[in-house]
């Protein structure tokens, strides 16, 4: 086993917690800058591809798929938090916990025994939680998948020794550079760019689709006004509640969102 | 040079092939199905032009309804017209290559192709003349944007529609052209008025058959002007009084207008006088090669406010307030004039419907009570 000392190439992992594996495959697929990428480092720990090494390996850079669910999770993270130079989340899950984080408010003990026969057997905690909720992380990279192209910068700056630049900017700044039409405004339709962070390349505004907030909260957003609006296009507050409850509901800025329109808290704002 | 002539509606195909085979990329507003509007856009020819369409527009609101006209020109204006062809909201600036120890570094210039706009209106040439102003003032010209500038042949149309959300004739901007144009055009029931308004204009027109314009087609678009002028129900107001939004900055009202502000930055995007932007490296992975790009900004993101590791508008309060105060205040003391030409997009494309002008009265008005 090599040390990042030993090794000319600087070292990167690719680690899986909870997750559907989307991030990987993202990755895995992103074509013949992957050659490139393996000329400037090495992989050397990867599930997805067959690289594996254990969690005490030294890396340079170690970028975290999925969330943390279980107690093992916990004790494998903080490992790989100590052998890793930095740490980046990539991905809706292990940047903010992902979609299993709506079962943060059910009751766990109770699904449990609706769902197993033996639920001793099960070792669960009752969150489904961001990496950032235990270890300390360098950088996030968000998405559902998350985009290989910001992986890449953020390696090639990491190389350069420079902190990748993320913006947290809306989609809409990216759909209006593209020359779309609004189509919240031409057709009604309830689409999250005002409130989602850029990194899409506004891909689902693009082909007439409204955005689905894949990419989390972008900085200085205003939930409360803009679910107002959407009640406006003919939402219910559930339903309102609802859009903001997707992939990265545990976000705090979403789930702060989802309370205000649950039920009837809206309206007591 | 300015003489009124008439060509029959079905004449304006010949018109714009006349322009195509004079080497023009030839961009209209054409209807996008997916987008829900109006875009401009490449062109084929008159066939592409939105026929028996208007547009009604209200904040955060717009739909293109069928007028039973054979007008392609019936509507107020679009998200968009000159503004991405002049200034390109992303564009490669130049790239560094590394070769034998060296930096090599390559400017990209000589791409800008013959490009016409068809059916730009008074508020977008006013627009336009603004950006000029911004972009080719003094020792520091943008030559990406002069070498667009330069070539660019612009086919105006004076409004005969004005949506709810215009208000150009508050602004004096609209809603006739009063220049900048190569060929200008009125819109009437059967066919055009035409102007020529530079030697390239007139050069065009040349073998194109038109007759003197009778004094009843001449009535007809003075008429139409009018009833645009006088249909505007919003107005921005008076230019002098504007400079005293400066005294009023910790008024409540921009509190107000925060809470429904998204801070999204769509009116920046769709304003087209808006000239902010934010340059990047874009390095190959590799790390030998490096391309610089630049986009169009916007003053309500966190980024346009950064300096020396601070954001220093970092409430969407200050952002508003920057954005109208410089558009309606500060501007003046840039460019001579204010930064708003009237055409309302701010309004109509605000996902939060703010209403620009009504907003800004009220702040003066507010202002005058506080006093």
């Amino acid at each position: 086993m090599n040390t990042a000392t030993q090794s000319p190439k600087p070292r990167v992992a690719i680690h899986k917690f909870a997750s559907c594996s989307g991030c990987q495959l993202a990755f895995v697929n992103m074509g013949t800058d992957l050659i490139e990428l393996t000329k400037l480092v090495d992989i050397v720990h990867m599930v997805e591809v067959g690289h594996v090494a254990p969690e005490d390996e030294q890396v340079d850079i170690a970028f975290i798929e999925g969330s943390i669910t279980t107690p093992h999770d916990v004790e494998r993270l903080k490992k790989i938090r100590a052998n890793s130079h930095y740490l980046l989340t990539m991905g809706a899950c292990a940047t903010s916990g992902g979609i299993q984080a709506l079962r943060n408010n059910a009751d766990t003990a109770e699904w449990m025994r609706s769902v197993y026969a033996k639920p001793e057997y099960i070792e669960s905690l009752s969150t489904s939680a961001a990496i950032a909720n235990h270890v300390k992380v360098d950088f996030e990279l968000w998405g559902c998948p998350v985009s290989v192209r910001q992986m890449l910068a953020a390696i090639r700056s990491l190389l350069f020794g420079v902190p990748p630049v993320i913006s947290r900017e809306k989609v809409c700044q990216e759909c209006k550079r593209r020359g779309n039409n609004c189509i919240m405004i031409t057709q009604g339709s309830p689409c999250m760019g005002p409130v989602t962070r850029t990194g899409c390349g506004a891909l689902c505004p693009t082909f007439g689709a409204p955005c689905y907030t894949c990419y989390g909260p972008a900085e200085s957003i205003n939930a409360a006004s803009f679910g107002v609006r959407l009640m406006g296009l003919g939402l219910s507050a559930e339903q309102v509640a609802r859009k903001f409850a997707s992939v990265n509901n545990a976000a705090p800025a979403f789930s702060e969102a989802t309370q205000l329109f649950s039920g009837s808290a809206w309206m007591e704002e | 040079m300015n003489e009124m002539r008439y060509f029959p509606r079905e004449k304006l195909a010949t018109l714009i092939a006349a322009i195509k085979e004079a080497g023009y990329r030839v961009i209209g507003p054409r209807v996008e199905p997916g987008q829900g509007g109006l875009v401009y856009c490449e062109i084929a020819g008159a066939e592409d032009l939105p026929q028996g369409l208007s547009d009604e527009q209200s904040p955060g609101r717009y739909r293109l309804v069928p007028n039973g006209s054979k007008r392609y020109f019936a509507w107020a204006n679009t998200a968009s017209a000159i503004k991405p062809y002049v200034f390109v909201p992303r564009e490669r600036l130049w790239s560094v290559v590394r070769k034998e120890g060296r930096l090599h570094f390559e400017p990209t210039h000589g791409q800008a192709e013959k490009t016409a706009i068809i059916g730009a209106r008074a508020c977008d040439l006013a627009a336009l003349a603004l950006q000029d102003a911004h972009f080719l003032r003094g020792k520091y010209v943008d030559t990406y944007y002069r070498a667009r500038r330069e070539k660019l042949l612009l086919v105006a149309v004076n409004c005969s529609h004005a949506a709810s959300t215009c208000f150009c004739a508050s602004t004096g901007d609209g809603p006739e052209v009063s220049g900048g144009y190569d060929i200008l055009l009125d819109e009437l029931d059967e066919g055009f008025i035409v102007r020529v308004g530079s030697s390239r204009g007139a050069m065009l027109m040349t073998d194109f058959p038109t007759t003197a314009a009778t004094t009843e087609q001449i009535a007809l678009a003075c008429a139409q002007g009018e009833a645009c002028r006088t249909a505007q129900t919003r107005r921005l107001p008076d230019e002098h009084l504007l400079p005293r939004l400066m005294q009023n900055l910790e008024s409540p009202i921009w509190d107000d207008i925060a809470e429904r502000c998204l801070a999204c930055g769509n009116c920046t995007a769709v304003c087209p006088s808006c000239f902010c932007h934010r340059e990047f490296d874009n390095p190959a992975l590799n790390g030998k090669t490096t391309e610089h790009w630049r986009d169009a900004d916007s003053c309500f993101s966190e980024d346009h406010s950064y300096l020396v590791g601070e954001v220093v508008r970092e409430h969407t309060r200050a952002r508003y307030r920057q954005w109208m105060t410089h558009k309606l205040a500060t501007w003046v003391e840039q460019y001579g004039r204010t930064g708003c030409t009237g055409c309302g997009r701010c309004t109509t494309w605000c996902p939060a419907g703010i209403d620009f002008a009504l907003e800004a009265n009220r702040l003066l008005a507010d202002e005058e009570g506080a006093r």
